[in-house]
C-alpha cells in the first residue's frame, strides 16, 4: 500500500483539545508540515500562548515552554538571544498578542527579532469562554458586549497586522485565512516565508490567519466558515503586507 | 589578591558577569541604573548579550526564556520595577528555573522616591506572585558582600533549580568601597542543566517547560515537590552573621545597610559596658530561625531596626516564639537611621 497522507512528523499523536469546527487544528498541522519541510525540528523552539492553544506545545514534537499571558514574544526574545542558531516561533491568541501582550509584539517587531509568530485572529476571546477581544467586529455580541461591540464604549477593532505594517524591523507580513483549500494553501506558504525570514536572519515574521471560535460564536463550523468569509474578510482583509523574503 | 574601589551596583554587575552570566535585560530605574549600564559596557566584550527592554514585564519574561536555555542570566531593578516582574517570578519559581535578580531598594510605597529603604521585604521574602513559591533571598551589607552573594546566587540558582533573589538598597548600589573581585569562572565549568534545557530536541526527546498542569492532582504533586526542595533549602542554606554576640543580654537585630550600622551601634554601647551583640540575618529566605531561637534562649530581649515599619520583625518573631520580648524601631521613606538615634530609642526600650 503506498502512503499518500501522514501526520507530520513535527506532531506527534496526542489528540488535539480544540472544539470540532475550529482552525487551531488545521493551523497547527500548517506549522508542523513547514518545519518538517524545512528540516528543523531538531532546533526549534516553541513557546505556547495562554489561551485555547495554551497546549500547543505539547502536541508539537519540538522543546517548548508556556509564557505567561501575552508575554510570548519576550520569552521567545529570550531564548532566542540565548540560543541564536535556534529557530524559536510563538503562537498566540487576538486576546493573548493583540491585547495585554501588545506591547511586547510592537516591541519585538520594532527590535526585529529574528522570529516567527503565528497570530490566530478568531475575534474573540476562545478559552475564558467568548469575551470581546480588540479584533471583536463592530456591533458582534460577545459576552461582554452582549449588545453588540460599540465604538463610543469600546472603540474600534485593532488591526495588528496594519499597524505593524509600518515597522521596519518586520520581514515578513501576511494575513491569511484558512476556509478553503486554496486559502490553507496560501496560508502554509506564508508560514513557510515567515519562518524563512528568520532562517534568513531578515527580522521579524507574523502571520495572522483569520480563524473560527464556532464554540463561542455559538455556529455550527460550517456557519462558522461562512461567517469569516462574509464578515471577518471585510473588516481584516487578508493581504501580503510585507515580504523581503522574495521568491 | 588587590582591591580596587567601586560602586556597589557596578562591583555586583563585574561580579554577575565574572560568575558566567552572559544574558542579562533590564529596564532603568534609579538607584541601580548602573548595573545596566556597566552591563551594556561590559557584556558585548565578553560575548554576552545586553538588552534594554520596554519594559520590566517584558524584562522578566525575557529572563524566563534565557533561562529556560539553562544559561546563566540576570535582571536588576528597583521597588517599582520589581513589583512589575512579580507576575514572571512566579512563572519562573514554578517552571522551576535558574536565574539571578537584584532589587536596590528604594523608598514607598508607589512611586516613593529613590533613597534607599527596607520597604520591599514582604514582596521578596513572603511573595508578591501569585501562588505558593518562593525565591532564595540574599541581603548583602558592604560592597564586598553584594559581589561574594552574587557569586553565591548564580550557584543557589543553579544547584536548586530556584530564582535567586539578591535584595540590596540604595545604599549598597550608591556606596564605593574597597572590593576584592573573584576570579573569572570558565564558563565550561558549570553546571550541566542539558537534562531539561530547551535548546533543540536534536537526538532526544523534547524538553517541555511550564509552571502549568490543568490536572489539580498533577498540579498538587508538582507543588509538592516544590515545597519538598524549599524544605530542603530550610535545612541547608540558613545563612547569618554574629557579632559580638557570645556572651549578651541583649540581641540586636537587623539585616543589609541596617545590620551594618547596628555594628556600630553594638561598639558604642559596648563602650558603655552595655552587654549589646548583632545578629544579622544573611538570607532573608531561608530565614536563619534555628540560630535565632537557639540565641534567643539566653538573652534578655530582642531589638529589631529595619528600614521600613516593620517587616522582617515578624520572622524574628515567629523565630523567638514568644520566649523573649522583641521590640522594634524603624524609619520609612528613604531614612537611613544614625547610630545615635538607634542607642536613644534601644536605651528607651531596656529602661
Ligand atoms: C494575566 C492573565 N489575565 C487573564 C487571563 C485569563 N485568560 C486566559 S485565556 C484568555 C484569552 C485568550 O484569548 P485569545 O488569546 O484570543 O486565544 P483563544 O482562546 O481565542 O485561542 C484570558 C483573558 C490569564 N490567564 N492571565
Ligand atoms: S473555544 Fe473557540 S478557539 Fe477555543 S478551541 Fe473551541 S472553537 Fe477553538
Amino acid at each position: 500500500m503506498k502512503v499518500i497522507f501522514e501526520r507530520p512528523k513535527s506532531l506527534n499523536d496526542k489528540e488535539f483539545t480544540y472544539c470540532p469546527g475550529c482552525h487551531h487544528g488545521i493551523i497547527h498541522r500548517l506549522i508542523a508540515e513547514v518545519i518538517d519541510e524545512l528540516n528543523i525540528q531538531d532546533r526549534t523552539i516553541m513557546v505556547a500562548p495562554v489561551g485555547c492553544s495554551v497546549f500547543a506545545y505539547e502536541f508539537f514534537d519540538v522543546d517548548g515552554t508556556v509564557a505567561p499571558h501575552g508575554r510570548a514574544l519576550a520569552v521567545a526574545t529570550g531564548i532566542k538571544k540565548a540560543l541564536p542558531d535556534s529557530v524559536v516561533f510563538t503562537y498566540q491568541g487576538d486576546g493573548d498578542l493583540a491585547s495585554i501582550g501588545i506591547a511586547e509584539t510592537i516591541h519585538a517587531a520594532n527590535r526585529g527579532e529574528k522570529l516567527t509568530t503565528i497570530f490566530v485572529n478568531n475575534a474573540v476571546y476562545g478559552m475564558t469562554g467568548g469575551q470581546m477581544a480588540p479584533t471583536t467586529l463592530l456591533g458582534q455580541k460577545t459576552t461582554t458586549s452582549p449588545r453588540g461591540r460599540n465604538v463610543e464604549n469600546e472603540g474600534f477593532p485593532l488591526h495588528v497586522s496594519e499597524l505593524l505594517s509600518t515597522i521596519p524591523g518586520v520581514a515578513y507580513l501576511e494575513r491569511t485565512a484558512v476556509s478553503s483549500p486554496r486559502d490553507i494553501l496560501n496560508t502554509k506558504k506564508a508560514i513557510k516565508k515567515a519562518f524563512l525570514a528568520q532562517l534568513k536572519g531578515l527580522g521579524f515574521g507574523l502571520v495572522e490567519v483569520l480563524s473560527t471560535c464556532p464554540t463561542n460564536w455559538k455556529m455550527t463550523p460550517v456557519e462558522a466558515q461562512k461567517w469569516l468569509l462574509e464578515n471577518m474578510t471585510k473588516e481584516f482583509p487578508p493581504r501580503l503586507f510585507i515580504d523581503k523574503v522574495g521568491d | 589578591m588587590k582591591k580596587i574601589m567601586m560602586k556597589g551596583n557596578e562591583a555586583i554587575a563585574e561580579s554577575a558577569i565574572r560568575a558566567g552570566c552572559r544574558l542579562y535585560f533590564a529596564y532603568p530605574i534609579t538607584p541601580q541604573s548602573e548595573i545596566a549600564e556597566y552591563m551594556a559596557k561590559r557584556l558585548p566584550e565578553v560575548g554576552g548579550v545586553f538588552l534594554q527592554t520596554e519594559s520590566e514585564v517584558a524584562t522578566v519574561n525575557m529572563v524566563y526564556g534565557a533561562a529556560c536555555t539553562g544559561k546563566r542570566v540576570m535582571t536588576s531593578t528597583s521597588s517599582p520595577g520589581f513589583s512589575l516582574m512579580q507576575e514572571g517570578i512566579s512563572y519562573i519559581a514554578g517552571a522551576e528555573l535558574p536565574c539571578v535578580f537584584v532589587n536596590v531598594v528604594r523608598g514607598g510605597p508607589g512611586l516613593g522616591n529613590i533613597q534607599p529603604s527596607q520597604g520591599d521585604y514582604f514582596q521578596a521574602v513572603k511573595g508578591g506572585g501569585h501562588g505558593d513559591y518562593r525565591l532564595i533571598v540574599l541581603a548583602p551589607s558592604t560592597v564586598q558582600e553584594a559581589v561574594d552573594l552574587t557569586q553565591l546566587a548564580f550557584d543557589l540558582a543553579d544547584e536548586y533549580r530556584n530564582p535567586v533573589l539578591v535584595l540590596a538598597d540604595g545604599m549598597i548600589g550608591q556606596m564605593m568601597e574597597p572590593v576584592e573581585l573573584p576570579p573569572v569562572r570558565d564558563l565550561s565549568t558549570l553546571p550541566d542543566h542539558s537534562d531539561w534545557a530547551l535548546t533543540g530536541a536534536k537526538n532526544r526527546e523534547p524538553h517541555r517547560i511550564a509552571a502549568f498542569n490543568i490536572d489539580p492532582v498533577g498540579l498538587e504533586q508538582m507543588n509538592i515537590r516544590y515545597q519538598e526542595k524549599y524544605r530542603r533549602i530550610e535545612d541547608k542554606e540558613q545563612r547569618w552573621e554574629e557579632y559580638r554576640a557570645d556572651d549578651v543580654e541583649y540581641l540586636m537585630v537587623g539585616y543589609g545597610t541596617v545590620g551594618r550600622i547596628l555594628k556600630s551601634v553594638v561598639d558604642e554601647l559596648r563602650e558603655e559596658k552595655l552587654p549589646v551583640g548583632l545578629f544579622r540575618p544573611v538570607t532573608l529566605w531561608p530565614f536563619p530561625q534555628k540560630r535565632l531561637g537557639e540565641i534567643s534562649e539566653r538573652v534578655k530581649c530582642i531589638f529589631v531596626v529595619e528600614m521600613s515599619s516593620g517587616q522582617m520583625v515578624e520572622d524574628v518573631k515567629l523565630s523567638v516564639n514568644g520566649k523573649v520580648p522583641v521590640y522594634f524601631y524603624g524609619r520609612m521613606g528613604g531614612i537611613v537611621p544614625t547610630p545615635e538615634e538607634i542607642c536613644l530609642a534601644f536605651k528607651e526600650v531596656i529602661r
